[in-house]
């Protein structure tokens, strides 16, 4: 019998507690923030899409077109091709497309690039009305961030170029062959005119 | 109001203004309460609830509201036509009959019955039939079960509130509603009857189906009991004659053990609104704090625990008053 | 498939791939009569996603993300459990702040889990607010994860030989608030859940799983240390750092739902203890070990590592032929055995119960899919 009250009492008195612990947080101010009125600041390691970096002393990208970011990308969303135009060292790309809706932000990219070519853009306001809105263009973006900050742009290499580096190309390897013909036809002679002494 | 008196006879005049009168309360009242939910449970839960529409969201409930009438009305295949089509004016009905007897002020009441408990109690019970009809009609399992549920839990709910209700009438011995308020010139019964009141708050968010007591339009469990398939305005008429339930539990309850419209200098019926709307802030503090009853703990804590409790009480308030 | 008793007493009721408190995508076919359950039976498959055979088709660096997505609510110990399998593989060793790091950042992961668990389960019950001060508390644990790993879901954070970047300053400060933070808030959960006598009454006595039980359906986790067997990876077959921090491994008496409940609440208080004292211990040096080789092509061979995750044992086999990419990687996921004992248990309990019983087992069913 006693016991039937108490349970009760108990009861009853947690349930108080329980009501007290609501009404003091009703008390307390909101702790959420009214996006998109306010807006939070990222951590400076937040990831979002992969982009060029912009050198500082260069003024342009990094990217050497070698392509180890398309092959090491889980889903195989960046395309990429480059190409070596006439008297410089390294090839240079001419598209550079990311295609960002099956993006898992991995890293992976970012991290394998021989260069240090590529980082996090940080952007998560990326909202748009068709799929082709989500497929970046790092070339096209590059020069916009260029024109932005007042830099020299980068042209990217059109067919014309591409036609006149691929005919440059030919023509370099077949005089490096004339040459080496010629060299192979020079040393031939001289042997000959050894043994005969 | 002179012309309508001398047609129809002034009583008439009465009803029909007075009923105008609750329509427009019900929906006004509806409006509000709704958005004193969402305001009470947002801060409750840290966050700011309605910011958008209006000066922190006072319209969004219009804006609901509209939304809900653009609404389609599907009415699924199967279904027992008639008594689906019946079940939401059924259940919103004679919840707006019950405010007939409800005093406002001294003189804001449309009929005083000197049978007024009676009548709202009976309105009360009438609810059930419409939950058992829409669960039944909808032809659907899940809207069955949460029928089940709510026809067991009101019937088993009403009794402890009609014995709590009536310790104090047995102290004033009137069932009318302006005299028990009459009676509370010099004291309110909730100091002399504290058990009954604290018995009759949870008896009251029994009948209107709120939590801790709200198994049948359990969210999580099935989906939204027994008004699953209904859609559109027909599903605003079950939101609205909760709200409008909730309102009529809390007069009552004001006007039982808080003294109804008494208070001093500001005017009768503003004390009423005050006294009303801070017994349902308390029906929503429930609400957000605790969690959901199992259905075979329900129905204990009712027969094991409210029933002994409330004849304990009636019993001893029999006992005092032969004693004095 | 059910079919209804023979004298039609019973009758059939889907609690079907869409449901609010099935956590992710699962069907539960229920016999029913009345309101009780007769039988239950669990039917999986509907997040189906072919982890395990995208990982024949990857190479090892590019299947770590996907580890991430099995299980994506503790998934820091996922990778580190498939971390810790090329490892062995490659016969690297990850030096001790890697180490370090990696703990800290997997049991902080492990609180979130929990914390998400305890919401989720009081909104099944119907208590809508302990949801939210869950998220607020949750919040945040996952900026100061952000701050460091860069994801706030599903990180890809670890790497063979050790983690990539460094933590902070500011990140070390932040826990130690944290830390102080969340012990102040035990007596709010106290008051608003656990003291609860509605909350008690739905918890207690229910879902009893017995210790012969467990260990013929092979659960684990804290299903297991909720009915009172001590058994807990992180001390029978310790891995990484964690003989070297002072915790205890809470665990219930009867294996109800109560109990379950408890062991998980107390777990969050060690996990607060163990990410202590791996401040207080942190050494400096190295976070990546020295010689990881450009391309990862282990030698040829197979390997199991387990790790304690929030739910049980993950299990990650992987068998090698020598190649960039594996020939096979098998992941055993706890769920799927948490799950297995549902049929058992559900029986004679009503609906309202059943749903806690599924609750109370923590189960991710992303994960049971894979």
């Amino acid at each position: 019998m006693i016991n039937y009250f108490k349970e009760i009492l108990v009861g009853f008195w947690s349930l108080l507690a329980g009501m007290s612990v609501t009404i003091r947080y009703f008390t307390r101010p909101i702790v959420t923030v009214q996006y998109p009125r306010e807006k939070i600041r990222m951590t400076p390691r937040y990831r979002g899409y992969p982009r060029f970096i912009l050198d500082p002393e260069t003024r342009t990208h990094l990217c050497i077109a070698c392509e180890m970011c398309a092959r090491i990308c889980p889903s195989q969303l960046i395309s990429l091709e480059g190409v070596k135009m006439p008297g410089a060292k390294q090839k240079i790309p001419y598209k550079y497309v990311h295609e960002h809706y099956y993006c898992s932000l991995c890293g992976l990219c970012v991290e394998v690039c021989p260069t240090s070519a590529l980082e996090y853009s940080g952007e998560y306001r990326l909202a748009g009305y068709r799929r082709e809105d989500a497929i970046f263009d790092h070339l096209v973006l590059l020069q916009q961030r260029q024109e932005a900050a007042g830099l020299p742009i980068t042209p990217i290499p059109t067919e014309a170029d591409l036609a006149a580096a691929a005919a440059a190309e030919a023509a370099a390897k077949k005089a490096r062959e004339e040459e080496a013909k010629a060299k192979a036809a020079a040393k031939k002679p001289e042997p000959e005119g050894e043994v005969k002494e | 109001m002179e012309l309508l008196a001398q047609t129809l006879g002034s009583d008439a005049a009465r009803m029909i203004l007075g009923l105008i009168g609750i329509i427009a309360l019900v929906s006004v009242n509806a409006l509000f309460l709704i958005w004193m939910e969402r305001k009470v449970s947002a801060h409750m839960q840290l966050r700011p609830g309605p910011m958008e529409v209006g000066w922190h969201g006072a319209i969004q409930t219009i804006a609901d509201a509209v939304k809900l009438m653009s609404k389609e009305l599907i009415t699924p295949a199967e279904v027992d036509r008639p008594v689906y089509l019946l079940a939401p004016i059924v259940i919103f009905l004679p919840v707006l009959l019950s405010f007939l007897v409800i005093p406002f002020s001294k003189t804001l009441v449309i009929r005083d019955m000197n049978v007024g408990v009676l009548l709202i109690l009976a309105f009360a019970a009438l609810s059930v039939l419409a939950i058992l009809m829409a669960g039944w009609a909808s032809n659907n399992k899940y809207s069955v079960l949460g029928a089940i549920r709510s026809v067991a839990q009101n019937v088993a709910y009403e009794i402890p509130l009609l014995i709590t209700l009536m310790s104090v009438i047995l102290m004033v011995g009137s069932l009318s509603l302006v005299d028990i308020v009459a009676a509370q010139e010099r004291y309110w019964f909730i100091l002399t009857q504290p058990l009954a009141f604290i018995l009759y708050i949870t008896c009251a968010t029994a009948e209107t189906n709120r939590a801790p007591f709200d198994l049948p339009e359990a969210e999580s469990e099935l989906v939204a009991g027994f008004h699953t398939e209904y859609s559109g305005m027909r599903f605003a008429l079950f939101f609205l004659a909760e709200y409008t339930n909730m309102f009529i539990v809390s007069a009552v309850a004001t006007v039982f053990f808080l003294g109804g419209w008494q208070g001093p200098i500001l005017p009768g019926i503003v004390w009423f609104l005050i006294k009303v709307y801070a017994i349902i802030f308390l029906l929503m503090w429930f609400r957000w704090t605790f969690p959901r009853v199992r259905f075979d703990q329900l129905i204990t804590f009712a027969w094991k625990i409210l029933i002994p409790l409330a004849f304990a009480n009636l019993l001893l308030t029999a006992l005092i008053l032969k004693l004095r | 498939m059910l079919e209804p008793g023979i004298e039609e007493k019973t009758y059939v009721l889907n609690l079907g791939p869409q449901h609010p408190s099935t956590h992710g995508v699962l069907r539960v076919e229920l016999e029913m009569e009345g309101e009780f359950i007769t039988k239950a039976e669990p039917d999986i498959g509907y997040g189906h996603r072919a982890h395990e055979h995208m990982a024949e088709n990857r190479n090892y660096l590019q299947f770590l993300p996907n580890t991430a997505r099995v299980d994506y609510l503790h998934a820091l110990a996922y990778n580190q459990g498939y971390c810790m399998a090329v490892e062995k593989l490659l016969g690297l060793v990850v030096p001790e702040r890697g180490e370090f790091i990696r703990v800290i950042t997997s049991e902080m992961n492990r609180l979130t889990s929990h914390l998400l668990w305890v919401g989720a389960y009081l909104m099944d019950l119907g208590a809508f607010t302990p949801f939210l001060y869950c998220f607020d508390d949750r919040e945040h644990l996952l900026d100061l994860l952000d701050r460091i790993t860069g994801s706030r879901l599903t990180y890809c954070f670890y790497r063979f030989g050790g983690v990539p970047q460094d933590i902070d300053e500011e990140f070390i400060t932040g826990c130690r608030d944290f830390v102080k933070r969340l012990r102040s808030r035990w007596v709010d959960y106290d008051n608003l859940v656990t003291k609860n006598v509605i909350f008690i009454h739905r918890a207690r006595d229910v879902g009893l799983i017995t210790q012969e039980q467990c260990i013929k359906y092979g659960l684990t986790g804290p299903m297991v240390r909720g009915s009172g067997i001590p058994y807990d990876i992180r001390k029978s077959e310790p891995y990484s750092v964690y003989p070297l921090f002072d915790f205890e491994i809470p665990i219930g008496e009867r294996g109800d739902i109560m109990d379950r409940y408890l062991v998980r609440m107390r777990e969050m208080e060690q996990s607060l203890r163990i990410i202590e004292q791996a401040l207080d211990k942190l050494p400096n040096g190295p976070i990546m070990a020295e010689k990881v080789p450009k391309r990862i092509k282990p030698p040829e061979g197979e390997v199991y590592t387990a790790v304690e995750t929030a739910r049980g044992e993950f299990g990650c086999y992987v068998v090698s032929k020598g190649d960039v990419k594996p020939y096979r990687i098998k992941l055993r996921v706890p769920s799927f055995g948490n799950l297995c004992i549902l049929p058992e248990v559900a029986v004679d309990t009503l609906v309202a119960d059943l749903v806690a019983i599924l609750g109370s087992m923590d189960v991710v069913v992303p994960e049971i899919d894979r």
